[in-house]
């Protein structure tokens, strides 16, 4: 197993509402290695972007919204620490330097009215000493790197000058520049054209081979987990209730909630043949103030038992062969 | 043929820029020369990029934006050139479906009310016809009977869209254009909407122009598709001769992005260099040359016309000697 760069353990975020304490993210727990892409799906209420949110400490603070558990982060020292004991202080030293994030839309994330080359100097300058004249030039280099025809030009450009590829690649380039180990992409493609799509995938993917980081995809598009994951976590209702490396996850998924997103998407092999209906989900996604008793997902699930699922809430088991489950009847299902 | 809507050399130019008295003004060509035909009964999708005009070919068809040029036949009538007046009886007949379920339902009306003003607006439907009729309007779209008084914020985005439908169908209308109407749901209940789609269009005949850009959902609803780039239709086809035989280099490129969800299947695929061009300075010839690997001197000289190669089957390439790649194999 490679070094591990960020371990989280039992995070659980409350948020405080009108109607009283509300769970978005309970229990979950993963670890990255140096290099390694984990993708984490789910779909709206989910709580993918609130722990990505966590992990950053960008979330509101107490008594808003109150974060327990623990997320351990290598320092560039080698040594690993702990990130929400940390002072808001050095947890701004963290953000970039050690952990980074890119945004779905890259037009609400980058200010308007400075140039992009004026957004990046200054992110590359808060975090290491160098002349203006320098980090300039390290800017240039950054949008030269993330593939930006003309990139010294590019510099006096404003976001709105760029195409939303571009600008998704200038926010990448961004969050590049002080070389994190670990790099958050919260659904940065899903804005975006298929063709460009894959250009920024193509680029991650290079840039992750060259420098060794970490992503963390928050995607619903389980076409793009398939292309860029190594691992899958799959989220429900605030529960991680599906962790596997991205091969036995999409040959056997093993909670039939994943089951279920797997087979309701339409098959590009069979386009255009009459396949009939797609086997979909039921039901809506639970709405995260009102979760289901039980298993959350026991509503929508084909395999549903009366007085177990709608009672017991499931553990995360372990598999033997070292994958994680959250669902009573796993094994039976399997078998 | 029997065509329910049959467009012709359709242009819209927006206008753009310029200064007092529009001199130099420049046009953006959203929709440059598209003719095709929709027949009776079949889904046509129409896929690109964005700015490839796809949204503005819908809108132009119902004659909610007014075209440059060209001609649209609504079931076997010139809607060109007819006054808003003369539009009326013809609008219940051709219903439009929204992208966002969540800013195309007025948040202060009842589902019930969303659903019946389309009755309400075209008039001749007493108050008591107009609740059955709203009654099986959600029954068919697979709402329950107590959705009718709920306010959309209290649905979730999927339901929205089923009201969004209702909304449509209500008219009893014989052709629907739907603009991306499920990509903005989540992906557990974009299967729901793609059944319910394929279960009415059986259910009661309808035409329905589909617009899209995810190509899996595309791929499974479609009984043909038209590809679009840059204000023009490049290749139109039976959907699984568009998958297994493309003819444009443009429809090779778009479709082997499309990201397969199998893990086994990491393709290596064709990445197109760049953005679609700006549509204010198109370049001349093919639109397409600029990022096409297959692109010769001659692309450059004349827009290539769409003609037919093999029955059904259209394409605007002028490369008949190239062997595409197709985007998936034969299972």
């Amino acid at each position: 197993m490679t070094e591990t760069l960020l371990e989280v353990e039992n995070l659980a975020i409350r948020f405080r509402t009108h109607g009283g304490e509300a769970a978005a993210v309970s229990d979950v727990s993963f670890r990255l290695g140096r290099g390694e892409t984990l993708a984490m799906v789910g779909e709206s209420g989910s709580g993918k972007s609130v722990t990505s949110l966590a992990l950053m400490r960008l979330l509101p603070k107490a008594p808003q919204c109150t974060v327990s558990g623990s997320i351990r982060l290598r320092g560039k020292d080698g040594g690993m620490f702990d990130v929400l004991s940390l002072p808001e202080e050095r947890m701004r030293a963290v953000r970039g330097n050690n952990l980074a994030m890119v945004f779905q839309e890259p037009m609400t994330s980058l200010n308007p009215v400075q140039t992009i080359g004026a957004q990046i100097t200054e992110t590359i300058r808060l975090h290491r000493p160098m002349t203006r004249r320098a980090a300039e030039d390290e800017a240039a280099r950054l949008l030269d790197l993330v593939g930006i025809p003309s990139a010294r030009q590019r510099l006096s450009a404003y976001p709105h000058h760029l195409s939303g590829g571009m600008r998704q690649r200038a926010m990448i380039a961004m969050a590049l520049s002080c070389e994190p180990s670990v790099l958050i992409a919260d659904e940065p493609t899903t804005a975006l054209d298929v063709t460009i799509q894959a250009q920024i995938l193509d680029l991650l993917r290079r840039l992750q081979e060259q420098t060794g980081m970490a992503v963390i995809f928050i995607t619903h598009n389980l076409g793009v987990v398939a292309e860029i994951a190594d691992r899958v976590m799959v989220m429900y209702a605030g529960r991680v209730v599906e962790q596997a490396a991205v091969l036995p996850l999409f040959e056997q998924p093993l909670m039939p909630y994943t089951q279920g997103l797997l087979r309701s998407v339409p098959r590009l092999d069979l386009a255009g043949r009459r396949t009939g209906a797609l086997p979909a989900i039921r039901g809506n996604v639970p709405d995260p103030r009102y979760p289901p008793a039980g298993c959350a997902f026991h509503p929508r699930c084909d395999f549903f038992i009366g007085g177990r699922c709608d009672s017991q809430a499931p553990a995360l088991d372990i598999t033997p062969d070292d994958r994680q489950v959250r669902c009573l009847r796993w094994r039976e299902i399997a078998a | 043929m029997n065509a329910i809507l049959e467009v012709e050399s359709l242009r819209k130019w927006f206008p753009v820029g310029g200064g007092l008295f529009g001199r130099g003004q420049k046009q953006v060509k959203a929709l440059d020369g598209v003719s095709f035909s929709v027949n009776k009964g079949e889904i046509l999708s129409v896929v690109g990029e964005s700015g490839s005009g796809k949204t503005t070919l819908g809108r132009v068809v119902l004659r909610l934006t007014e075209p440059t040029g060209g001609a649209i036949r609504f079931e076997g009538q010139d809607i060109t050139g007819l006054s808003r007046r003369a539009l009326r009886p013809l609008r219940r007949r051709m219903q439009l479906v929204f992208q966002d379920p969540f800013a195309s339902l007025n948040p202060r009306m009842s589902v019930a009310r969303i659903v019946a003003t389309p009755l309400m607006v075209q008039g001749g439907v007493g108050r008591a016809e107009r609740r059955e009729r709203v009654a099986e309007m959600l029954e068919l779209v697979g709402l329950q009977p107590h959705h009718a008084e709920r306010y959309p914020h209290e649905l979730s985005g999927g339901q929205r869209q089923r009201v969004g439908i209702a909304r449509a169908l209500a008219m009893n209308p014989s052709f629907l254009v739907a603009d991306e109407p499920v990509s903005a749901l989540d992906v557990s209940i974009q299967a729901q909407v793609v059944n319910l789609l394929l279960e009415l269009k059986e259910k009661l005949g309808l035409t329905i122009l589909f617009i899209a850009h995810d190509l899996a959902v595309v791929g499974h609803i479609s009984d043909r598709i038209a590809v679009m780039y840059l204000g023009r239709m490049v290749e139109v086809a039976e959907a699984g001769a568009l998958f297994r035989s493309p003819r444009h280099p443009y429809t090779e490129a778009l479709f082997s992005a499309a990201p397969i969800p199998d893990p086994r299947l990491r393709r290596s695929r064709i990445i197109l260099q760049g953005d679609i061009p700006s549509p204010l300075n198109p370049p001349s010839g093919c639109a397409f040359r600029t990022r096409c690997r297959y692109a010769l001197p001659a692309c450059a000289e004349a827009v290539p016309p769409l003609r037919e190669v093999t029955p059904g089957h259209f394409t605007a390439c002028i490369r008949d000697d190239i062997a595409l790649q197709a985007s998936v194999s034969t299972p």
